[in-house]
């Protein structure tokens, strides 16, 4: 019996292809009122401490605005910023969208067949390994300045992401639980919904929130390439004009989408691969 | 080829297999009678888990044929209960879920009573809802005998089930088969390396050879059940025991001990 809170961790991902460190077992929510109000503590004195060195130096805008400045310029342009959250979004949930569904079947299908997931692999690898960044150029030059060069970047960084990963899970078969479902006489279909994917789901999962950390970098970099509009575009016209607060504000908010996506993930993975503690 | 032998629930005639090159077993011919308890013992890796898989069905085999009430088996049979060496129970879904997986596969409407009936009887009322790491060896155990059970096949091929567990759960467990298999009269086959189970169990003992398996001996186990502690520790029992152990060793200086 174990009255630990289930925690959800990436485990035995040995021949998965991921971030080094990236786990879903970081930090466990905090309990207590006594916890929460350490972390608030731990905030104000960091962000508090950051302010008065600031002012304290007298360093200059240009370099690092003061924590205030920058959460004065986030209310001020957050209006002005607020379509082109939206076009990131736009370009990040559909480039993931097709990409993430894309490797996951791949990953299903291929690893049923040991000897085409030798032969498809090399080229996962090269795709993983390839910043998709470097092709966005290209892709501007085929598909114009709108959200298509994007989210074929975004789509081509976050789905080989998940492929690999989600293709060790799928690899991980248990023959014993197999053969208790054909016992019942379980049909192909029901074997890989009822057995190979639930115990896929951890590394799937894995693959989701990296391919989805990926994919919006991707998507940033893509939109400092080129075009007039998202979130990156503001990052290069605000650093051009030297807007330091108002660049400091996107970068806030970029972190922040990222830390809400790995909060999703590590949410739905609590709900659905927490057994694999 | 011979016929199966009259009254014989499953008949197994000049069963081999080979995984390649490798023959796992090589002309296996037994019977199990109605209602009977009869346990298999050899050596590991000899080819007990694959005799037994086909027995169930889940694998055919390269030669010979296992028939079910004279029907030749080709594939997983409703009839036929398998509880798999180690609980096999999946970890993502909680005890009850567990138990009703078969059902789900089978897209038929559980039989609540009898499962809770089953529940109750192996003493897991109550951890309906408990995943399968929050349980011990022996619930765990208990639970995937349970699911076997639920569909009331009426012949249980067992895999070593008990291998795993510790010497006090193991007799506890072995003492819910039996009063298990008095309650449904189900035929039993029962995979073990335990020649105590085996005896406390079985209405006979096959014994099986080194790889290629093939039965090498067939004991009849007369004892009155329930087989209390005193018969278990008399010296019918521990000739029998010796006996069986010469066989599997084929040690001259035990089989001597023996008589
Ligand atoms: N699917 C398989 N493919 C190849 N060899 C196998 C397979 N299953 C079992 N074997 C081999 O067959 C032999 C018998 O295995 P098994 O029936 O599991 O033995 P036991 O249950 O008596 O320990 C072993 O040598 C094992 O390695
Ligand atoms: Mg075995």
């Amino acid at each position: 019996m174990t009255d630990a809170i289930p925690e959800f961790r990436k485990s035995q991902s040995g021949a998965g292809v991921g971030l080094a460190g990236v786990s879903l077992a970081a930090g466990t929510g905090a309990r207590t009122r006594k916890e929460i109000a350490i972390i608030i503590l731990v905030a104000v004195i960091v962000i508090g401490g950051l302010e008065v060195l600031l002012r304290w130096f007298e360093v200059p805008h240009y370099i690092l605005p003061p924590p205030s400045a920058i959460m004065a310029a986030l209310v001020k342009e957050f209006p002005l910023l607020l379509p082109h959250l939206r076009d990131t979004l736009i370009c990040l949930f559909a480039g993931f969208g097709i990409g993430a569904s894309i490797g996951l079947v791949l990953a299903a299908v291929v690893t049923q067949k040991p000897f085409v997931e030798k032969v498809i692999t090399p080229y996962i690898l090269i795709l993983v390994t390839t910043p998709m960044l470097a092709l966005v150029p290209l892709l501007i030059l085929r598909f114009g300045f709108g959200y298509s060069p994007r989210i074929i970047a975004v789509a081509l960084a976050a789905g080989p992401m998940v492929m690999i990963n989600a293709a060790t899970g799928f690899r991980r078969t248990d023959s014993a639980k197999i053969a208790l479902a054909r016992s019942y006489g379980a049909s192909v279909l029901q074997i890989f919904w009822k057995i190979r994917a639930p115990m896929a789901m951890p590394m799937i999962l894995v693959g989701l929130m990296i391919g989805a950390i990926f994919g919006l970098l991707t998507c940033v970099g893509a939109e400092m390439v080129g075009g007039g509009f998202g979130l990156g575009n503001r990052l290069t016209t605000y650093s051009s004009m030297i807007n330091m607060p108002e660049f400091f504000a996107v970068i806030m908010i970029l972190s922040i989408m990222g830390i809400l996506l790995y909060v999703l993930f590590f949410l739905i993975g609590k709900k659905w691969a927490s057994w694999e503690a | 080829m011979a016929a199966a032998t009259e009254g014989a629930r499953l008949s197994i005639r000049g069963a081999g297999k080979r995984y390649g090159d490798l023959q796992a077993i090589a002309d296996v011919s037994l019977d199990v009678g109605h209602n009977t308890i009869v346990s298999i013992v050899g050596p590991s890796g000899c080819g007990k888990t694959t005799l037994l898989w086909s027995m169930s069905g889940l694998h055919g085999l390269s030669e010979g044929q296992v028939q079910l009430d004279g029907q030749t088996i080709t594939g997983p049979h409703p009839d036929i209960g398998l509880v798999f060496q180690e609980a096999n129970l999946l970890p993502w879904r909680n005890l009850m879920q567990n138990i009703l997986f078969p059902w789900e596969v089978k897209r038929q409407k559980p039989d609540m009573a009898w499962i809770n009936h089953l529940l109750d009887r192996v003493g897991l009322k109550g951890f309906e809802t408990r995943m399968p790491r929050e349980l011990s060896g022996g619930m765990q155990q208990r639970a995937s005998i349970v699911r076997a059970l639920s569909l009331r096949p009426s012949v249980l091929l067992m895999d070593e089930p008990f291998g795993a567990l510790d010497a006090f759960t193991r007799e506890e467990m072995n003492r819910l088969v039996e009063e298990i298999w008095l309650e449904t009269k189900t035929t039993i086959v029962f995979i073990t390396h335990s020649i105590e189970e085996a005896i406390f169990l079985s209405d006979r003992v096959l014994v099986l050879s080194k790889r290629p398996g093939r039965v090498i001996a067939d004991y009849p186990v007369p004892f009155v059940r329930p087989r209390s502690l005193k018969t278990m520790a008399s010296r019918e029992v521990f000739d029998l025991t010796n006996r069986i152990k010469a066989d599997i060793y084929g040690q001259t200086t035990l089989r001597a001990a023996a008589e």
